[in-house]
């Protein structure tokens, strides 16, 4: 799959194809128009070449119904072709609920990918075939970008900022994974391979080697060890939210604004507490930039969330 | 303009066989490196600007040269990846702020828009001459960051590699194409009350011909754009130095500021470097067909339609960068209004053929190149604005394919068209036709062969700015490279005979084309102060008629 010669790029997830669609339209109206021009061009070249015996009386100059016609004509197709394009693009922006989360890091010149499950991986990813998968992504130092061809997919990998990519493997075999963003000197090594595999397969490959703990568990350690416990579970002596339940809520923050709690709002929370802080509470919590790693603060996130799934909501 | 038309026809119909250089012109009247350092002269600001933008295109070209090498092979084994990265950079700022932008406005527009206008000058011709050095302050600022071990940002700089983590000369290259970029608002503030304040008696708004339009609606970008590209730089400075935390996360900044401001500027500048390329194909199609241009309000008004629509799409450029996706179908949406006014222009040249007399001579054929080059090029510009194929193509070969043919296909192509088609006027001496046919196709064939497996490339999905790439991708980067050297012979080829022509081209005379512009209604190579009367124009432009014009010959077939 990987190294073949092609003329066209496999499609090997569920928005491949929608893509190709667009791009085939792409190319059937670029003919269009190009035979549109370049006929003309031709047959104009020749009858009406120096020399040439033909009529040539009472030159037009101008004309308002074919100005307009290649206005409107053209501006009609483009619009189609727009709407068409933003559809597509709609859904490849918009991850599906209950999509299987793998967490990605990247760094100059390397990617790190952690599966729920707690599987690590290194500018590889294995993944169900038929399964649909979310990304969250983010960058420890430059702007990357997380490129997988055979899916059709792309998305920047920004520091300080969680984005989103989701696909829905639908071809076993090995696709190019490929940094996009230009990041530096070995922008061009920063590169891997997705593996799609049977499902049975895939679960083998989850438990086999060094499976490590889950995500959730982890932050959950995290969040004791980090001592975000101390204030945020058993705490009378500081006055801090409780965090059951947060994700995805409406928070009041007390400059008055109502913000929902998302990964981006729990992240900046650990890292830039005094940014937005919650009404009714005071700016107590330390920030933690610099004592905790992008990957940890993601498998904190992760155990938020789950907080919500198993007790009861604020 | 009457009268001149109809001495002009009276003689026409007598087939040129040579002309004469005109005695006193403003190329003999003074000697001397001093009467050209000092000159003030648009004519003599514009051949400096020439011999500035070939040494710039020389180095930038060398560099492509070498990364097509290196491309031959999927391992990165002619250079490292340090200077791989180098040599794009290096290829990209010289190539787009040192030839492209300067390239048609201030060689060819800086000779001929005076000149067109029936004017003696530009409207400040110190300032002139300041922009010129300006440039050559910047360039030197260029030249400098390279000696001194290059800059490996890519042309676009983007934060946080360029402030935090590069590890090369950005501040000096930024300081470049800051002051680089002085040099063309000036020129672009040149031009703009130029026209407005000096254009001859009668020639009024709707005479003026296309080619003016085409640099008005440019000057404008550059007065507009352009500081807004010396505030990106200069932040961009300013916080690689002192950390001042405006792009930076770590310092709450936002990374993603910097490319809404850089391509605030970058995109307006796609069009200060192919609309001046549109005004010359205008020029040009006309006057070898024969024929007044077919929808003249409506070529002028698309001229103008573009640089405001221009303005308003630069997100295009950041669909998977984390824009908010409802701004990236705005930006989309207005990415396919801003391609119809070049689609107006591409049809009203098309048209502009019908029942001419169409003859083949070399500007002709490189117009003809760029319609059908910048035909491709702005309909895969539709690619890359339809939202969803630009999320796979995006920042790979499929846009560097697509730029490459607005670019080189349009305004290289037109660029040459218009060089070839003013020689006459600027050296007095006609070139080697048929030399002259031979490089357009040889440089038409190249083109293609070096761009078009870029696309299929970029579809396969070849991240661009790749030192090394996966072994199937090697055939597409094998014909680009061949691609590449017949593109070389098809800049080399001009450039020699060019020079030969100037001692032993034919005399051309004032008006070898018989074309209608006032800039053709004077000696060759022009007086000092362009005209011996000001011209009195009394028509519109493009009084061409292909009927009676067909019988006669012309000049150098
Ligand atoms: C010193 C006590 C303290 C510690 C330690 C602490 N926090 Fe907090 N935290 C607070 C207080 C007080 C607030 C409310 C004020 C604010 O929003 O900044 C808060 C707010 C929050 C919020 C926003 C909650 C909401 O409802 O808006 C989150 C999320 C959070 N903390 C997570 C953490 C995590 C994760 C850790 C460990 C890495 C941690 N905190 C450590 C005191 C603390
Ligand atoms: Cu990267
Ligand atoms: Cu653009």
């Amino acid at each position: 799959m990987m190294d073949d010669f092609h003329l066209f790029p496999v499609d090997a997830s569920s928005s491949a194809q929608q893509v190709d669609w667009l791009f085939y339209a792409l190319i059937l109206m670029s003919l269009f128009f190009i035979a549109a021009v370049f006929l003309p061009i031709f047959y104009f070249s020749i009858r009406y070449r120096r020399g040439a015996k033909v009529d040539r009386s009472n030159p037009q100059i101008g004309s308002n119904l074919l100005e307009t016609g290649w206005t409107v004509l053209p501006l009609l197709i483009s619009l189609g072709v727009f709407t068409w394009g933003a559809l597509v693009y709609f859904r490849l922006e918009t991850p599906p609920a209950n999509a299987l989360q793998v967490q990605v890091v990247a760094k100059q010149w390397m990617w790190k990918l952690q599966h729920a499950e707690g599987k690590r991986e290194i500018n590889e990813l294995h993944l169900p075939l038929g399964t649909t998968i979310s990304l969250t992504m983010t960058s420890e130092d430059v702007i990357h970008s997380f490129f997988v061809p055979a899916f059709r997919v792309k998305q920047d990998v920004l520091p300080g900022k969680y984005t989103t990519e989701w696909f829905r493997p639908t071809r076993l075999g090995e696709y190019h994974l490929f940094c996009a963003e230009y990041c530096g000197t070995n922008h061009s090594a920063m590169i891997g391979r997705v593996v799609v595999m049977r499902p049975a397969d895939y679960e083998e490959w989850l438990n086999s080697g060094e499976t490590g703990r889950s995500i959730v568990f982890e932050g959950h350690r995290l969040f004791q060890e980090r001592g975000c416990s101390g204030c945020h579970v058993d705490s009378r002596a500081i006055h801090a939210p409780p965090l059951e339940g947060v994700y995805g809520k409406q928070v009041p923050l007390a400059s008055g604004e109502i913000v929902t709690a998302d990964d981006q709002y729990l992240r900046d929370s650990i890292l830039v507490p005094g940014k937005q802080i919650s009404a009714g509470y005071e700016n107590l919590m330390p920030s933690y930039t610099g004592h905790i790693s992008e990957a940890e603060i993601m498998q904190i996130i992760a155990y938020l969330k789950s907080l919500g799934e198993q007790r009861p909501e604020r | 303009m009457e009268t001149h038309l109809e001495a002009e026809s009276a003689t026409a119909r007598i087939v040129r066989t040579s002309g004469r250089m005109a005695p006193v012109n403003y190329l003999s009247r003074e000697h001397g490196v001093k009467s050209w350092l000092l000159t003030t002269d648009h004519k003599r600001i514009a051949l400096l600007y020439l011999f500035t933008i070939l040494f710039f295109f020389t180095i930038a070209s060398v560099a492509a040269a070498m990364m097509r090498i290196e491309l031959l092979t999927p391992q990165g084994d002619l250079v490292t990846s340090e200077t791989y990265n180098k040599l794009f950079t290096i290829h990209g700022v010289l190539m787009v702020w040192f030839f492209l932008i300067p390239s048609i406005p201030a060689v060819l527009g800086n000779f001929v828009i005076p000149m067109m206008l029936g004017a003696r000058d530009v409207a400040f011709p110190k300032l002139n001459l300041i922009s010129w050095y300006l440039f050559i302050i910047g360039g030197a600022l260029a030249l400098w960051s390279l000696v001194h071990g290059g800059v490996d940002t890519g042309w676009t700089f983007y934060t946080p590699y360029s402030t935090t983590y590069a590890n090369s000369h950005v501040i000096s290259m930024a300081a470049g194409i800051f002051v680089a970029g002085f040099s063309s608002i000036a020129t672009g503030l040149n031009f703009i009350v130029t026209v407005h304040k000096l254009r001859a008696p009668g020639l009024t708004w709707f005479r003026l011909p296309l080619f003016i339009w085409s640099m008005y609606a440019t000057s404008l970008i550059m007065v507009l754009a352009t500081p807004v590209l010396a505030i990106t730089l200069g932040l961009m400075s300013l916080e690689r130095f002192w950390g001042i935390g405006i792009f930076d996360p770590k310092l709450g900044g936002d990374p993603v500021l910097f490319q809404h401001l850089f391509w605030f500027y970058s995109h307006p500048a796609v069009y200060i470097m192919i609309l001046p390329g549109m005004g010359v194909i205008s020029e040009v199609i006309t006057c070898f067909s024969r024929k007044q241009v077919f929808g003249y309000a409506w070529i002028a008004s698309a001229s103008m339609a573009i640089a405001i629509l221009g303005f308003l799409v630069w997100g295009h450029h950041m669909f998977v960068s984390s824009q908010s996706i409802y701004a990236g179908m705005v930006f989309s949406i207005l990415s396919f209004i801003v391609a119809i006014p070049s689609g107006i222009k591409v049809f009203n040249w098309t048209a502009t053929l019908h029942k001419g007399s169409i003859s083949f001579h070399t500007p002709m054929l490189y117009a003809l190149g760029f319609i059908g080059l910048f035909t491709i090029g702005g309909l895969t510009g539709l690619f890359l604005a339809a939202l969803a194929v630009d999320v796979h193509v995006t920042d790979t070969y499929f846009v560097v394919a697509h730029f490459h043919y607005i670019m080189v296909g349009g305004m290289v192509t037109a660029f040459m068209g218009g060089l070839h088609y003013w020689w006459p006027k600027i050296t007095g001496r006609l070139y080697p036709e048929f030399l002259g046919k031979i490089s357009a196709i040889v440089l038409f064939i190249g083109f293609n062969l070096t761009f078009f497996p870029q696309f299929l490339l970029g579809y396969l999905g070849m991240p661009r700015r790749y030192h090394a790439y996966p072994p199937e991708f090697q055939v597409f980067h094998v014909l680009s490279t061949a691609g590449a050297t017949i593109l070389g012979i098809g800049y080399l080829m001009p450039l020699m005979y060019l020079i030969w022509s100037l001692k032993h081209g034919r005399l051309a005379g004032p008006n070898p084309w018989r074309a209608t512009g006032l800039e053709w209604q004077t000696e060759s190579p022009p007086p000092k102060h362009n005209f011996e009367e000001t011209p009195i124009v009394t028509g519109p432009p493009y009084q061409y008629s292909a009927e009676e014009d067909n019988q006669i010959e012309m000049a150098n077939v």
